[in-house]
Order: structure tokens, then C-alpha cells, then sequence
């Protein structure tokens, strides 16, 4: 190892040398990824589904709320309609690309906005320490006390339902998490030496946390941030299933398992297909964000 | 051990009374006014001083919740806007209904998770590795009251194995654990119930062995020329106390968390209960069943806790 290090530049190339010693941290991290052929595929599926959502109006087949009353809840394949009707005669396959707009946003939304407050939260109290830290870790037990899922049903029940009710009780059920995660990772940062060093040479306490304590507890934030999408998507769409979300006649993964649900003895299968939509897109969140863990080597 | 429950049990005690004050609260989050559902569209301002003095709402807010809090410290929730009971009889009596899914899933969860995430950490890399925590990772992901669905749509629509919802024609009240005919009603919301707990104990347990079998003691215990058999149970003796962290609050969070599943199943538990009044705008029984929902889950990490500390002597040292 020594030697490779003060080996000749020309060297470099040489097949022999151990691949962590020629790239960066960010070339490594990349360099793995390359190689986890299942992060990669299941990060291609993601990409697929966004695009499908991004690009509904071209893509679906049919127009979304075009009911029809001759063609309610019929089978794969009938006309054209390649999974079938539901229950007012749309097409399914056509709701379940549009339904991917909301279902992802949800997903996706909450846990952007949790991180952020979350994440300075517990930036502030690991830096602050004391009284401030007190103040909030404390708040924050409390909201840790309740179950996820009642959480966000005490909260959006209580507001009365609807897009965005269900994002402000989302977010705040992943806030307490987020805090935690950023205030441990802090205050074991804050007590390093590099920190007093970077103190003696004159930072600010704003240059501190913009370069030093940011760059260092950014990863464990986004890590685990990354594991909160797929439960962002399951709970959300729970939400939706019991009314509190999305309403009709929105396309939404949850709100047409929901009203499909009534149907199941008339044409079952039809019927669970949205929930095939919500069941892989959260296996290819929880894949993938297991896949940039161990790519990015974070400890939690 | 008699201070450090007590040192635990003021912990708990402060986050037992911000639960309340936010559940107290849920009231204000209500768009419009709370007394809006009991009053009648054409209340004159007499009635509605009238009534707002009756509930209490004149007083200044701390007052209010002062008030409250005592009554809810004598099991006095209120009454049910929709059924006219009172909310504590409404809610302890779902919750029992509760209890009897989540008794069965959760240990149901630990013993499958664990010996799955046992095999897995004890088999890193190899294919039945790859298997279980490819299972567990579609466990964790599955949006359950889909699968809830799935399931009623094949052995209840299809199959007619069991039944597709409810406690049975003789209701929540004559159900029995000891009838065979009554058990059928709890196969498939047990079973949906458990697999999400059955991927997250699996996963846990699959970490917490892999890294205990790479520990020192585990060598020495090698080089005295222990059974690989002897060495697990070692192993899997020392990864318990994690899981056992890990399945007490799957226990709490179930409890919270079955609302999908019941909602599905038409169990009469607390979340039905409270589904039913997030519909009703019922907002006594809303606040009463979160609150007991949620100090049960409080109560149930402070066992957690205790019982963690009593398995595993080194934390208590620490």
C-alpha cells in the first residue's frame, strides 16, 4: 500500500493497484453503484415509472376520467383496454400512469420537506447543545410517541383530508426521525478536533456549519432520508384508501384501490392491480436507497 | 433495578403528557368551529354562548386543557358524538379486539422473522441469503391492506376458504379464541397483520447475527472447539435482546398501525373505530382513541425498555 502511494504517477494505471486508492470517495461510491447490478436495475424502473407520470398524456392510452356505462369492470385485454375497466368504465392501466403523479409526489414530497426542517432542527441542537438541544429533542419525543400511521391519521383526520393536509401530516410524522438521525450525527461531529481546528484558524460559526459539520452528517441525512420514500408512498396511499387523501375523481394508487375494493366479487383481479403499482414501486425505493447505503458506506 | 424504572418511568411521564396536549389539540386542527357538529345550522347566539359554556369552551385554553386532562385522568373521555356512549366504554372495548390481532401476529412475526434472519446472517452471501432478505425487503414494502385484499380476492372470492370479513355471526363480544369456527375470522387479518413485522424482525435479526458472529468472543469460542451448532445458539443468544427491542415496538406500532387492515377486514378494533369517526367527524372518539392508542404505545416502550435492561446486563452498566 505504502508503496503504491509514492509509486511513480505513470504507475497509476498499472491493473495491480487496489481500485480505492486511485478514486476519490464520490469515485467510489460511483464505482460501486456501477457494479450493484440490482440497485441499477431497480433504479431503471424508477426512472421508468417517473417518466410514465411525467409523461402521462402521451403514454396512457385512453383519457383517465372517459367513463363508460357499458364498459364497466371488464376483463384484461377487453377493447383495447389492456388490464381491463374499473369501476365507471375508465381504463386502469391509463388511471394507474396518471395515478402516478400523486402517488409519487407523495412519496416524494413529505420526505423532501421533513428533511429540511428535521434535518436544521437537529443541526440546530447538536451545534447548540444545552438548553436549545433539550428544547427540541425533547418536542420531539413526544411526536415519536405515536405510531407512524395513526400519526398521520390523527393529524390529517383531525384537519379534514384532502392533497395537502395529507403532505403537512406526512412530513410531520417523519420530522422526529430526521432530527434524531441529523442531531446524533452532529453532536458527534462537533466534538472532533478538526471542528477546534477549523475554530483556531479563524471559521465563523456559520463557515463551521456551511463546510465542516454540513458536508459531514449531509450523508446520513440523505440516507436514511432515502429510506423514508417507500414508507412516504405506502402511507400516503393509506391515507388515500381511507378517504383522507386524495379526492375522487383524481386518479390516486390508494383512492382506486379504495373505491375498487367494493368490486372484488364482480371482477377481483382487475381490482388489486393499483396496489401492483404501489407494492413495486416501494420495493424499488427500499432497493435502491439500500443499494446507495452500501455504496456510500454509511453507518447508522 | 428498582431506580433505574424509576428513572424510566419519569422519562415516560413528560412524553405521556405532550402526547396529551397534542392529542388535546387535535380538536383546534378541525377546520371550523369543534362545536360545529353538535350544534344545529341555525343556533341562535344565545344557544351557542349557552352551549359553549356547557362544554367549557368559554374558558381560556390552558384551562381548558387543565379540565380536560382531569377528566381523562378519571376515564371520563366524553361521549361519542355518533353513538351517544361514552367514548372510554367505545374505545376499551375495540382496543380489546385490537389485542386479539396483534397478540397473535406479533409473536407469530418474531418467530418466523427470527429464525429467517437467523438462517440468513448465518449464511452470508449464499443463496438462501439472497432468498430471505429478498423476502424481507418485499415484506417491508408490501402495502398491506393491499395484500389484504389479495387475499380475501383468493381465498375468500375465489378459493371460499374463510371468510372474507367481521368476527364472526355471533360478533366481537361473543368471540372466542377457543371455537375453531371463530378462529377462520382471524387467518387472514393475522396473517396480513404479521408480514410487514415478519420483514422488519427478519431484517434486524439478519443484521444483528451477521455482526455478532463477527465479533471476537465468537473465534474464541470456535478455537475451544465448540460446535458450529453450539456457536450459533451463542450467536443467536446474543442478538436477542436487539429483537426483542425491535418486535416490542412492531408491538406498539400495530397496535396504531392495523387501521388499514381492520378498515379492510371490517374488524371492529380501534382503528375501525376510528375510521369510522374520522367519517363522522366524531372528534371525541378520535382524540380518545389516539390518546389511549398512543400511551399504549408509550407503556409499551417503556416494558421494552425495562425488559431489555433486565435480558441484557451490560446496558444497565452502560
Amino acid at each position: 500500500m505504502a508503496q503504491a502511494i509514492t509509486a511513480h504517477p505513470s504507475d497509476l494505471q498499472a491493473d495491480t493497484l487496489p481500485a480505492t486508492l486511485v478514486r476519490g470517495y464520490w469515485g467510489s461510491v460511483a464505482y460501486r453503484l456501477r457494479h450493484d447490478p440490482i440497485t441499477l436495475a431497480f433504479g431503471a424502473i424508477i426512472l421508468a415509472i417517473v417518466l410514465c407520470a411525467a409523461f402521462a398524456p402521451l403514454i396512457a392510452p385512453f383519457d383517465p376520467y372517459q367513463d363508460s356505462v357499458i364498459g364497466r369492470l371488464k376483463p384484461f385485454g377487453w377493447r383495447g383496454h389492456l388490464i381491463g375497466t374499473d369501476e365507471l368504465g375508465r381504463d386502469l392501466l391509463t388511471r394507474i400512469i396518471y395515478g402516478g403523479r400523486i402517488s409519487l409526489l407523495m412519496g416524494l414530497a413529505p420526505v423532501a420537506i421533513a428533511t429540511m426542517v428535521g434535518g436544521s432542527l437537529g443541526i440546530l441542537a447538536g451545534f447548540a447543545g444545552g438548553k436549545v438541544n433539550m428544547g427540541i429533542m425533547r418536542t420531539m419525543d413526544v411526536f415519536y410517541a405515536f405510531p407512524s400511521v395513526l400519526l398521520a391519521v390523527a393529524i390529517s383526520g383531525a384537519m379534514g383530508g384532502g392533497i395537502g393536509n395529507g403532505m403537512i401530516a406526512l412530513s410531520l410524522v417523519f420530522v422526529p426521525a430526521l432530527c434524531r438521525i441529523s442531531e446524533t450525527a452532529t453532536t458527534q461531529i462537533r466534538n472532533l478536533d478538526f471542528i477546534e481546528a477549523a475554530r483556531a484558524s479563524g471559521a465563523g460559526t456559520f463557515t463551521i456549519l456551511r463546510y465542516h459539520v454540513l458536508g459531514n452528517v449531509l450523508g446520513p441525512i440523505f440516507i436514511y432520508a432515502s429510506s423514508l420514500v417507500s414508507v412516504s408512498i405506502l402511507l400516503a396511499s393509506g391515507l388515500s384508501f381511507l378517504g383522507l387523501g386524495v379526492k375522487p375523481p383524481e386518479p390516486d394508487w390508494g383512492l382506486m384501490l379504495s373505491t375498487l375494493r367494493q368490486s372484488i366479487y364482480v371482477n377481483p383481479w382487475i381490482c388489486a392491480m393499483p396496489g401492483v403499482a404501489i407494492f413495486v414501486t416501494s420495493i424499488c425505493f427500499n432497493l435502491v436507497s439500500d443499494g446507495i447505503r452500501a455504496a456510500m458506506d454509511v453507518r447508522m | 433495578m428498582l431506580f433505574l424504572i424509576l428513572r424510566r418511568l419519569a422519562y415516560a411521564a413528560p412524553i405521556a403528557l405532550g402526547v396529551s396536549i397534542v392529542c388535546f389539540s387535535l380538536v383546534y386542527l378541525a377546520p371550523g368551529d369543534p362545536l360545529q357538529t353538535v350544534l344545529p345550522a341555525d343556533a341562535t347566539a344565545d344557544v351557542i354562548a349557552l352551549v359553549k359554556h356547557e362544554y367549557g369552551f368559554d374558558k381560556p385554553i390552558p384551562v381548558q386543557f387543565g379540565l380536560w386532562l382531569w377528566h381523562v385522568l378519571q376515564g371520563d373521555f366524553g361521549v361519542s358524538i355518533g353513538s351517544r356512549r361514552p367514548v372510554i366504554d367505545e374505545v376499551l372495548g375495540s382496543l380489546r379486539n385490537t389485542l386479539l390481532l396483534t397478540g397473535f401476529a406479533v409473536p407469530i412475526a418474531f418467530a418466523v422473522g427470527y429464525i429467517l434472519g437467523a438462517i440468513a446472517g448465518c449464511t452470508p452471501g449464499k443463496w438462501i441469503d439472497r432468498v430471505v432478505t429478498g423476502a424481507a425487503v418485499m415484506g417491508v414494502s408490501v402495502p398491506n391492506y393491499w395484500l389484504g385484499i389479495v387475499m380475501v380476492i383468493t381465498f375468500a372470492v375465489e378459493l371460499s376458504w374463510l371468510p372474507a370479513t367481521g368476527m364472526g355471526p355471533r360478533g366481537s363480544d361473543a368471540f372466542s379464541i377457543f371455537s375453531a369456527d371463530d378462529l377462520r375470522y382471524l387467518v387472514m387479518p393475522v396473517f396480513t397483520l404479521s408480514m410487514v413485522p415478519v420483514g422488519i424482525i427478519a431484517r434486524s435479526t439478519r443484521a444483528a447475527v451477521a455482526e455478532i458472529r463477527g465479533q471476537d468472543f465468537v473465534t474464541t469460542l470456535r478455537a475451544k472447539g465448540l460446535s458450529e451448532f453450539a456457536v450459533i445458539r451463542h450467536v443467536l443468544k446474543n442478538a436477542l435482546p436487539q429483537v426483542l427491542a425491535v418486535m416490542g415496538l412492531q408491538f406498539g406500532y400495530l397496535m396504531g398501525g392495523s387501521i388499514l387492515i381492520e378498515t379492510v377486514f371490517t374488524w371492529p378494533g380501534s382503528g375501525f373505530l376510528l375510521a369510522k369517526a374520522i367519517i363522522n367527524r366524531d372528534i371525541p372518539v378520535l382524540q380518545g382513541a389516539i390518546l389511549l392508542l398512543s400511551l399504549v404505545f408509550v407503556a409499551t416502550n417503556l416494558v421494552v425498555d425495562l425488559l431489555q435492561t433486565a435480558i441484557d446486563p451490560r446496558i444497565r452498566r452502560a
